[in-house]
């Protein structure tokens, strides 16, 4: 054999050796379909159960085109790689995952593979839902085979070269899917477990507010330091929190239970539905996610503790002068701002006291301009506060003028940078997911019919 | 001392600049078809319109206003000539109380103007910032469609005062 021969045939071999080991890694089987289940095989305890999982996963919020019927999918999710379309996990034979048995329904939400046994991008947040428990998997599974049927065919993703492959899903997990269920720490209570059980599994708090990599997965040494979604900030949820005042257990449980808290305000943006979603589970649960979620945004050091001290001293005395500095932001924010945020009234009847919020608050101005440009709409069937947009009286510079003023009035913090261009930005994407979005929309407007299977 | 242009005209307004608009069209300029409602912007019943936008007065200060045009439902007709929007709202007898009705027809109105043609849920997405107590909610939809249509012909019948000057 010659030496050039020789150098051929071991590339040949490592092909082939390295094309069977993608195989091996990337291949899965397809699991048999089934026949629909009939909804009424399932037990009304069990299906109950699995309701409130789902709102704590926050299913429907991604598994739902605003204005669609729920859990139908085809909600755009842009990605820096692409655009995902969300999937249809209704129980429609054709469709849905009508089709799918309890055991290819867990494989899914442990791995990441569907029926057929195609890799599923990790949009979906199987590098979360992997700790979720068997029974937990099971109350899943009896919820969302109980559910309408909507005939609605998937939408083909937009991703380029060579991302539309789903073998380089599998590459992908071999890095960043670390199997397994969660493990209690025994040091801890049981409440603690239970939260750090839902925050790090099912709730994939970290989807949003950790921020990702390269490759899109999330920093293992960043854990909660703050991320994007749908360009809003996702804030930092540890120690790296800029809300003015330090959040405890008490006031992580009243915010995600009623939706805003009158030292830290109102959650909008994306968070709206989670909170909206937390409103309608077992009250333990939330407060077990209050408790873990205190852990991790720490004790706060004295010299926090005095800051959060000193803005609520603040926001309770009377206003001080505004600066003339800015004359232009200043006359916008007296007419069009203090009537509801001097108001006195605590949230949600009364703007926050801006002192107070983390959005000024925040080294990421996103989120102000955000709100200024969009306002805060009423949640269907919800003591929900509400915000007049101002996209249509304010232009950009008048926008820019607020954000300094308010940055500059309500904050110690060093003026932002770069306002121009995040307003403009900002006028820019709201108005395509206005497009997109018309607030919250399967909370049922009754509350009485919450708790029903 | 300020600039403020409204229905066509300027006029020098002797005010401060964080002023409301809604105080300077009822008190100085004597127009009143946008009213007083919440005062926060939650209620809709002060909507004008601002360079082709339907914007809530009351939480909207003269400084936002430089070199923009206002219009106010006294902008559109008059009595006797009344715009497109005004005869459909009475030919629909939209108005119960009416408290709410001048806001109502400027965010319609801002809403034909970009979009002729709008479905029922555009027209009700649109409105849906505008409240009334009175419920006559089906007769202001039905008017807003009434009004598309009327606008479609208004090139043909004599009160041609539908767009906002």
């Amino acid at each position: 054999m010659t030496k050039s021969g020789l150098i051929g045939g071991i590339f040949v071999a490592l092909c082939v050796g390295g094309a069977a080991a993608a195989f091996a890694i990337a291949w899965r089987p397809a699991i048999a379909a089934v026949d629909p289940p009939r909804p009424q095989s399932f037990d009304a305890s069990l299906v109950k159960r699995g309701r409130e999982l789902a709102a704590i996963g926050n299913c429907g919020d991604c598994h739902t085109l605003r204005g669609g019927k729920s859990f139908a999918g085809g909600l755009p999710v842009p990605t820096p790689f692409g655009t995902i379309f969300s999937s249809n996990i209704t129980p429609d034979p054709e469709t849905g995952i009508g089709r799918w048995s309890e055991t290819a329904f867990r494989r899914a939400m442990r791995s990441g593979v569907d029926r057929d046994g195609r890799h599923l991008y990790p949009t979906f947040p199987y590098d979360h839902f992997t700790n979720v428990s068997d029974e937990d998997d099971a109350a899943l599974y009896a919820f969302m085979m109980t559910r309408e049927p909507v005939r609605a065919p998937a939408r083909e993703n937009q991703l380029s070269f060579p991302l539309d492959h789903r073998v380089f899903v599998a590459g992908w997990k071999l890095l960043f899917l670390h199997r397994g269920s969660y493990r209690p720490d025994s040091a801890k209570s049981a409440e603690w477990n239970r939260g750090a059980y839902l925050v790090e599994g099912l709730a994939h708090c970290g989807a949003c507010h950790t921020p990702r990599n390269a490759l899109g997965a999330e920093r293992v040494s960043a854990s909660f330091a703050g991320g994007d979604v749908d360009n809003w900030q996702a804030y930092p949820i540890n120690a790296q929190s800029p809300s003015p005042v330090p959040w405890d257990a008490d006031a992580l449980f009243t915010y995600l239970r009623e939706g805003s808290h009158p030292d830290h305000g109102t959650a909008r943006g994306p968070m709206t539905q989670v909170v909206s979603n937390l409103s309608q589970v077992s009250s333990s649960d939330v407060h077990a996610i209050a408790t873990y979620m205190a852990d991790v945004f720490g004790a706060p050091t004295p010299d926090r503790r005095r800051q959060g001290e000193a803005a609520l001293a603040q926001a309770k005395s009377a206003p001080a002068a505004p600066l003339q500095a800015n004359a232009a932001g200043a006359s916008i924010y007296a007419a069009a701002c203090a009537t509801c945020h001097e108001s006195g009234r605590p949230p949600p009847y009364g703007g926050i006291n801006l002192g107070l919020s983390t959005a000024v608050a925040s080294p990421d101005p996103r989120n102000l301009a955000n709100i200024v440009l969009s306002g805060v709409r009423p949640v269907e069937g919800e003591r929900s506060p509400i915000m007049p947009g101002f996209a249509a009286s304010m232009n950009d510079a008048q926008i820019v003028a607020l954000l300094n003023f308010l940055r500059a009035r309500f904050s110690n913090q060093a003026p932002w940078a770069g306002v121009e261009k995040i307003v403009e930005d900002a006028r820019r994407t709201q108005t395509a997911l206005l497009q997109t979005s018309a607030g919250p929309r399967d909370a049922p407007a009754d509350a009485s019919q919450r708790n029903k299977p | 001392m300020m600039t403020l242009k409204v229905n066509g005209q300027t006029y020098q307004i002797d005010a401060e600049a964080d002023t409301p608009l809604l105080y300077v069209l009822r008190d100085d300029l004597k127009l009143n078809a946008a009213k007083f409602g919440c005062g926060l912007g939650q209620c809709g019943s002060c909507t004008v319109i601002i360079d082709g936008k339907a914007v809530l007065s009351c939480v909207t200060p003269l400084v936002l206003l430089e070199g923009k045009q206002v219009t106010t439902l006294e902008g559109l007709g008059t009595m006797s000539e009344p715009a497109p929007i005004q005869r459909a709202f009475m030919e629909e007898q939209a108005a119960q109380c009416g408290y709410c009705i001048a806001g109502m027809m400027m965010r319609a109105q801002a809403l034909l103007q970009k979009n002729s043609k709008p479905t029922d849920d555009e027209i009700r997405t649109e409105l849906q910032p505008n409240l009334c107590r009175c419920g006559t909610h089906m007769r202001i939809l039905r008017a807003v469609r009434r009004a598309a249509r009327l606008m479609d012909t208004a090139e043909l019948s004599p009160s041609n005062q539908g767009s906002a000057r």
